[in-house]
């Protein structure tokens, strides 16, 4: 009855929908070729790369990702598949714990970590690499409910147990079976934890600027205090990276049903 | 043959000889760490928020919420919270509807749906950059609308729309709201779309054949089946916006008195003179982000039945 008919309600607002995501890019791009009155230039963006501050910040982020990512996939992958193999009674309690960290503001967590740690006897926070092992463990924390989730549902999808135990019948030791036949089955969810948890790093605020370390975030931040044009083009630089990281995500997981996500910031 | 009678046997066999409890070790590390950098900085804080300064229990500091600051702190988080979840949540409900049961473009629902995936992720400092650079004093959009004036017929010029000439001010609870809703909406849309593409057509067609009108349908039909799903989308943008702190601090600069504020300010100087009163402060946090969370998930399970295909 109603099939060719346009519907005016739905597209009016579809349309807002679509100006509501694109005016502020729009708007920050604009602004951030502004830096010169009168004339577009890419000025804005040679400062920023152009500052060791920056280069230094954005090497720091970039590197503390990959620690994330790392130490989560060594932590999670094991877990998530002894959980499937043998201890399926644990997945409801594992899966409140990694749940924990969307229920525990960030600003609050770290409160927390300057507590815990910033006294006798687990005190981290005196020299700057005790620091940086606290804030890549915060990380892995932060980001647990995003690589969890992913290796979890990459797990579903494989038959772990065939795979153990023909593995482990011809000849496999348990580290044989993770690596040379869990790992590559479970590569694209993996490479899918891997992704947002080093977006979720380079765009941390909190425990970088809390904890005193050289993080992007708080790099960012003190460039909003001080500058007009730059910020709008670190934003825009940061959408790009981040838009990256996301976009690949949503490509290598194109068709899963369960794709939907829970935020926390 | 022999291999699939043979694997399961040499597996209990091997489980046997290594013992019950060795199967535990396999998870062991996941709990270690998370026993140290989750529950230990977590349970620190609770204690904290019942002991005083000496370390004798109390429940003193919970008192302390009742004072003027941090209530109001509190009051203004939650309010930003509401609005925000309300506002985002309706709007991303009618992109949602648009993009599904309303048959909007194909193309425009790709962009939406793919957009809705980046944008619900995007937020802290770069979302303030950009709103301020959108809506900011010499922002984009404030520059357009500043430009649009005429001059009357007593030669006055008048510029109606000039933003800040009428009051607007990005650096407020509105630019918060208008800031937060650029990451609420598309969440909501994540999760309402489906719950919108499983209403069934015939369902539809039967109310229109028992007479019902439109309105009728989604009142007595359609709301009926979606409000689980809506309601525990709106606590999940509450608890998000509840729990935001990087693009508030970077947009006002800490002048909006936000509980996330307040628990900052409590980190870099101690504002509140007791930090025990601080560890109460953001214990009432997570009690209250729990909540919302916990309702949601229980929400989403009730609707999971109606969304079986």
């Amino acid at each position: 009855m109603t099939t060719h008919k346009v519907n005016w309600w739905a597209f009016l607002w579809a349309v807002l929908g679509l100006f509501y995501f694109f005016l502020p890019l729009y708007g920050t791009l604009d602004f951030s070729l502004r830096m010169i009155r009168g004339r577009l230039s890419l000025q804005a963006y040679q400062i920023v790369l152009a500052d060791p501050q920056f280069l230094e910040s954005f090497r720091y982020s970039a590197v503390m990702g990959v620690i994330t990512v790392v130490v989560s996939a060594a932590i999670f992958l094991p877990t998530v598949y002894w959980i499937h193999l043998r201890l399926p009674q644990v997945r409801p309690a594992v899966e409140v714990l990694t749940l924990l960290p969307f229920m525990i503001p960030v600003i609050v967590y770290v409160f927390g970590l300057i507590r815990t740690f910033g006294r006798p006897p687990f005190l981290l926070t005196l020299t700057p690499l005790g620091t940086d092992v606290l804030i890549a463990a915060g990380y892995v924390i932060l980001a647990m409910p995003y690589m969890y989730r992913a290796l979890d549902i990459g797990m579903r999808s494989i038959d772990v147990r065939t795979l153990t135990e023909a593995a482990q019948s011809l000849g496999a030791n348990v580290f044989q079976v993770l690596v040379n036949v869990i790992l590559p089955n479970l590569r694209i969810a993996l490479l899918g934890g891997a992704l947002i948890t080093f977006a979720m790093v380079i765009g941390e605020l909190v425990l970088g600027d809390f904890l005193v370390r050289p993080a992007l975030g708080p790099y960012m931040e003190q460039m909003g205090r001080d500058h007009a044009y730059e910020p709008a083009a670190l934003a825009m630089m940061s959408y790009a990276l981040t838009w990256v990281c996301l976009g690949l995500l949503q490509f290598l997981t194109r068709g899963s049903s369960s794709q939907q996500q829970l935020t926390g910031r | 043959m022999a291999g699939s009678a043979l694997a399961p046997s040499t597996e209990r066999t091997r489980a046997l000889r290594l013992g019950a409890w060795t199967k535990w070790l396999g998870i062991a590390p996941f709990f270690v760490f998370v026993l140290a950098f989750e529950i230990l900085p977590s349970l620190n804080l609770f204690v904290g928020a019942f002991q005083d300064q000496d370390g004798r229990f109390t429940l003193a500091n919970f008192l302390g919420l009742l004072d003027h600051f941090v209530l109001k702190s509190y009051m203004v988080s939650l309010q930003v919270s509401v609005i925000t979840s309300v506002v985002g949540g309706l709007f991303g409900f009618m992109v949602a509807y648009a993009i599904t049961v309303g048959q909007a473009p194909r193309w425009m629902r790709s962009i939406l749906m793919t957009f809705s995936g980046l944008a619900a992720n995007f937020g802290g400092v770069p979302l303030a950059f950009a709103f301020i650079a959108t809506l900011g004093h010499t922002g984009f959009l404030t520059a357009i609308f500043r430009s649009l004036c005429f001059t009357n017929s007593a030669g006055v010029q008048n510029c109606p729309l000039d933003l800040y000439q009428n009051g607007f001010n990005l650096y407020t609870l509105t630019g918060l709201t208008l800031s937060y809703t650029y990451f609420q909406f598309p969440l909501m849309v994540l999760i309402i779309a489906p719950a919108l593409e499983s209403l069934r057509s015939e369902w539809r067609e039967a109310a229109e054949n028992l007479g019902a009108s439109g309105a009728q349908y989604w009142r007595d039909v359609a709301l009926p089946v979606l409000w689980p799903s809506l309601l525990g989308a709106t606590l999940l943008l509450f608890a998000s916006a509840f729990g935001a702190f990087a693009t508030a601090e970077a947009l006002t600069g800490g002048s909006i008195p936000l509980a996330t504020i307040l628990v900052s300010q409590q980190i870099r100087g101690d504002v509140l003179g007791n930090p025990n009163e601080g560890y109460a402060v953001a214990f009432g946090m997570v009690v209250i982000m729990s909540l919302c969370i916990a309702l949601y998930i229980f929400l989403q399970q009730r609707t999971a039945r109606w969304l079986k295909r």
